[in-house]
């Protein structure tokens, strides 16, 4: 009996001393993460979103985890699925604040769900490092969030960039001037058609056939026909994944004959490639990378080793700076206070897989891919705002 | 008005006012909850309203929710905030008018599908005029804060009480309880059936469409995705199912538990919480067809008959 309650004491001491010691020194730093696991938006976090965050935590808890003022903190991340709903990032993102106290809060995806959420990550504090929201106000909502950051860059900028690719090609000879735009009718398909359609009439293009599609549409064929009609030399699509997909099918059984063939988001997915093949080979798109540069191609190996997939050559990119300039601000300005961690990253550069990053006055990173090139196994950039590694254009020949 | 309605009016008072306090709590968490747990009793107290004496099953509040957010994420640019949320209940009300008039003839599942097809229909509409028009999400920018959020839609469930209250004991009321009972009969008594009916969807029409324009800067972007979810429609119905319609404050005892339900889910199984989600409603449609209201009121039965024989 006596020895019972001796080991009873001895082990009620030790416990005591154990949680008195966790109490004085916190040992892990506690991210929490939200994003669409079901809902529509599911599939694209699945690619780009999710894989990143398992990627990267292995990576940093296998070196130890992150340097915090010389000491070295492991990683813990804790994960709740929004539905694709805002009112449900809400309720997460104010859960991971105040019941789950996490050090740190990954940003959202997708352009709706991160603005519903900046007034939350506002509120707390938080730096909102958003690698998926795609905007044309960046003042105004840098201006009311202080602490939200746009990596992904501007919509104007990327549209821009794909009609000044055919200017230069018209103005060289190698293709005519006549354009057929098409365009999904939903959210970023209107958006970008209607920011292109004044950019092509003032460069002096001819838009000889123009139209639309809902979402969803599961028969392209008519679309396409239309514009083979039209006898265009550059076709070019505002489109999402699936018409991404079916349009360039469409493509190929009709055998369009274009000099530049341009189809918006999902272009740049490894499954782009995958399905096509040889028909992607000069197929451009949004996004790109440097596919020569060292940094991007062992992220690509590592990404790959994780997760089973292939990062796409877009956002993945992106994602994972995100979370690079994250733990590169918590290093280096040695502390896990929020305060200090955002100035931090609005008065330094990073290094990152798509390279240097350093923010502006608007917490804006100005230089960006904005169109990319299927070209041999790689979507490589052939435009940005100001990065390195743009490669020479290719004109589109056939479809074999 | 009677002696117990006044107390009861009073303690509904009393009640609001200690609701009302809890922004001055300071817990953001508990606030986000409670702007949850508001939002859904004011829209499926309103809801209960028309669904709960007629029997007909209204899939539409995402399409006035959405047609509120839009109200609100339109009219910013122009007005000033506090006149939206009215203009929003105006519309709401004029669109449930037109859709009252065009269905409410229909009986039973054919108005479900009308209902549940309006609010693709209204999003359809939207994604039409921003194709033609160029436009896309909108950004409602203001200085509003989930405290503000949380008091107006206090103010509006005391509202939506007040209506449900005072429509009860009208001439209104007691018609749609003989509708709800044998349209035919009611129809043979005089009544105006359809006109009731139309009248009577006005409401949660102009409820769930005021909602919608206080909530707008609470999600800061709005695109017709999200506004238009028709999971919403499929929330309001099982909360207040699992509450009871034949109580005015039957979808609040349905509301509170449920909020609870889905945060503990979400908190605790983050992989499957759709899931467990789907489950819930399956078994809350299958133990509880006449939600908690039925269950309080079995149990009231069997403890007098107990003591009618003792």
């Amino acid at each position: 009996m006596q020895r019972r309650t001796t080991l009873k004491l001895a082990a009620a001491l030790l416990t005591a001393t154990m949680l008195g010691g966790s109490a004085y020194a916190q040992e892990t730093i506690k991210l929490g993460a939200v994003a669409p696991k079901t809902g529509p938006l599911a599939g694209g976090a699945a690619v780009t979103h999710w894989p990143n965050i398992k990627l990267w935590v292995e990576e940093v808890n296998g070196r130890g985890g992150i340097d915090v003022g010389g000491t070295k903190m492991m990683v813990e991340v804790v994960e709740y699925d929004d539905q694709t709903n805002p009112a449900e990032t809400i309720a997460a993102v104010t859960r991971l604040a105040t019941q789950d106290e996490a050090d740190f809060i990954l940003a959202p995806y997708s352009t709706g769900l991160n603005l519903a959420a900046a007034p939350i990550f506002d509120r707390f504090g938080y730096p909102q490092i958003t690698s998926t929201a795609s905007t044309d106000r960046v003042a105004e909502l840098s201006g009311q969030f202080n602490d939200l950051f746009f990596l992904l860059g501007q919509n104007s900028e990327i549209v821009g960039d794909a009609v000044e690719i055919l200017s230069k090609l018209r103005d060289a000879g190698t293709i005519g001037n006549k354009v057929a735009m098409v365009n999904v009718a939903d959210a970023f398909g209107i958006e970008l058609a209607s920011t292109a359609k004044p950019i092509f009439e003032a460069a002096g293009f001819e838009l000889v056939y123009e139209t639309s599609y809902p979402l969803g549409t599961p028969d392209l064929s008519p679309v396409m026909k239309a514009a083979k009609a039209a006898d265009p030399d550059a076709f070019v699509a505002w489109s999402y994944p699936p018409d991404t997909f079916g349009l360039t099918e469409q493509a190929i059984i009709e055998q369009l004959d274009v000099g530049v063939f341009y189809t918006a988001v999902a272009t740049a997915f490894p499954a782009f490639k995958g399905r096509f093949g040889a028909a992607a080979e000069g197929i451009m798109g949004i996004g790109g990378v440097n596919a020569d540069s060292e940094a991007f191609q062992d992220y690509a190996k590592r990404h790959m080793d994780a997760t089973g997939a292939a990062p796409d050559y877009w956002a993945s990119g992106m994602m994972y700076a995100s979370l690079q300039i994250l733990e590169q601000a918590i290093t280096g300005a040695g502390t896990l206070d929020r305060e200090t961690v955002t100035q931090y990253i609005k008065d330094n550069a990073f290094e990152t897989v798509m390279g240097t990053v350093e923010f502006d006055d608007n917490n804006n990173n100005p230089s960006y891919w904005t169109v990319g090139q299927w070209q041999g196994d790689a979507f490589r950039g052939v435009a940005s705002t100001g990065r390195e590694g743009v490669v020479d254009v290719k004109l589109k020949e056939g479809w074999e | 008005m009677t002696g117990t309605e006044a107390r009861n009016l009073a303690l509904a008072a009393v009640a609001f006012a200690v609701v009302a306090c809890l922004p001055l709590a300071g817990s953001a968490y508990w606030l986000a909850i409670g702007v949850t747990i508001a939002m859904y009793t004011v829209l499926a107290t309103s809801w209960a309203l028309f669904s709960g004496p007629t029997h007909y099953i209204s899939l539409a509040t995402a399409a006035f929710f959405g047609v509120g957010s839009y109200t609100t994420a339109i009219g910013i640019e122009h007005l000033p905030y506090w006149t939206l949320p009215p203009i929003a209940g105006v519309l709401g009300a004029v669109l449930a008018a037109l859709v009252g008039l065009a269905t409410l003839r229909l009986s039973g599942v054919y108005f479900v599908i009308f209902t549940l097809g309006l609010a693709e229909l209204v999003r359809q509409v939207i994604i039409w005029f921003q194709n033609v028009s160029g436009t896309k999400g909108l950004y409602v920018l203001t200085s509003i804060t989930e405290a503000h959020i949380f008091w107006q839609l206090t103010g509006l469930a005391a509202l939506v009480y007040l209506v449900g209250w005072a429509i009860w004991r009208s001439r209104l009321g007691f018609a749609l309880r003989i509708i709800g009972d044998d349209e035919e009969v009611a129809r043979h008594s005089g009544i105006n059936t359809a006109g009731a009916k139309v009248l009577l969807f006005m409401v949660p029409g102009a409820v769930a469409a005021i909602t919608g324009a206080i909530l707008a800067p609470r999600y800061v972007y709005i695109e017709p995705a999200t506004a238009f979810t028709p999971m919403l429609s499929f929330q309001v119905v099982i909360m207040a199912l699992l509450g009871g319609t034949s109580r005015l404050w039957g979808p609040l005892v349905g509301v509170i538990p449920f909020t609870f339900l889905w945060e503990a889910i979400s908190a605790s199984f983050p992989n499957q919480t759709t899931l467990l989600l789907g489950i819930c409603f399956l078994l809350i449609v299958y133990l509880l067809p006449k939600g908690f209201v039925g269950l309080l009121q079995a149990a009231r039965k069997r403890v007098e008959t107990r003591e009618a024989w003792a």
